[in-house]
């Protein structure tokens, strides 16, 4: 068997950062489903619910704010499977508050985790996806980047600074065969709604052309499709998958 | 190590990471007019001399590299 047929047999090997819940999730579900190997990492560890066969499936420890943690993460993955080919830089989080309370550190904190933290993952993975002359980096933004939200500037400049990392980094890489996206979500049913609260999240409802929220599951098939074979020929893209919300961005 | 084995060690590297035949991979030789590198490859050939020989390299100490006899003698600098 050629290399390209033997990883056709086994799957893709295929990271998820901020893997355990949400968008994450729904992601590993999508590449488990292809027959990929999948690796997600959270800070916990600890998976929602039966992600699929264990032959197939990792989870592990990583809060992506630690080179070292990081650096444990891609070896574990090597020592298991091989060099990661698929990588979805996903982990992120909130610390929301309106810019005239929000403190260095809440602001320190999202950056170093949400748009530091991809800048950690997708370096360590780009270095061995050169060798292989092939990989797929898709980076998960917001629509809060492109339309601003309120009480959400750290998550928002985090996530509006992934545009100029994946686009730089996709012109530095495209030789190799490596693309390097960005999606956009806009609202998405996951626990990170639910810490929005209901007022806001009304709100922002009212506004999506589409009348409703998303499933993460409609965020991975995009994730999933920019990964593929097919998706060969997009890279630097900033992909909204939004029911509408951000038009235009 | 001998100085010939010492560059042989660092010709494998050249060869596998650039994917040119060992003969091209002479003191002489160009990485971009020579040996068809680019930057990325220049990188990725440093990244594998510094796991090779276990050295560090800093990126300023690149400057100016553009052949393989200034990149050898950057690396046995630091043997």
């Amino acid at each position: 068997m050629t290399a390209a047929e033997e990883d056709a047999a086994d799957g893709r090997i295929v990271m998820i950062t901020g893997g355990s819940r949400g968008i994450g999730l729904a992601c590993a579900r999508w590449f488990l489903a292809r027959g990929d190997r999948v690796a997600v990492t959270s800070r916990s560890g600890a998976v929602e619910g039966d992600p699929g066969p264990t032959d197939r499936f990792l989870s592990l420890v990583c809060d992506v704010t630690d080179p070292a943690q990081v650096e444990a993460a891609f070896t574990s993955v090597e020592q298991a499977w091989g060099p990661v080919e698929v990588l979805v830089a996903n982990a992120g989080i909130t610390r929301d508050t309106l810019v005239l309370r929000m403190s260095e550190e809440a602001w320190s904190e999202v950056i170093d985790t949400n748009l530091t933290g991809v800048f950690r993952v997708s370096k360590r993975a780009v270095a061995k996806m050169i060798r292989q002359r092939r990989g797929r980096v898709v980076m998960v933004s917001s629509v809060s980047a492109f339309i601003g939200s309120a009480g959400q500037a750290n998550y928002a400049a985090a996530k509006a600074g992934l545009v100029g990392l994946a686009r730089s980094l996709a012109a530095e890489v495209a030789s190799r065969s490596i693309t390097v996206n960005v999606v956009v979500p806009g609202l998405v049913e996951t626990d990170m709604l639910a810490e929005l609260g209901e007022e806001r999240t009304t709100a922002f409802a009212t506004q999506i052309p589409m009348g409703r929220i998303a499933r993460p599951e409609e965020i991975a098939a995009v994730i999933g499709f920019l990964t593929s074979e097919d998706a060969g020929y997009i890279t630097g893209a900033v992909l909204p998958v939004d029911g509408g919300l951000a038009m235009g961005l | 190590m001998s100085n010939d084995e010492t560059f042989e060690k660092f010709r494998e590297c050249a060869v596998e990471v650039l994917q040119v035949p060992a003969d091209k991979v002479t003191k002489e030789a160009r990485f971009a007019e020579d040996l068809d590198a680019d930057s990325l490859d220049l990188v990725e050939l440093v990244m594998a001399l510094e796991e090779a020989f276990d050295v560090s390299v800093e990126e300023t100490e690149l400057d100016g590299v553009e052949t393989i006899g200034q990149a050898y003698d950057l690396i046995t600098a630091k043997l």
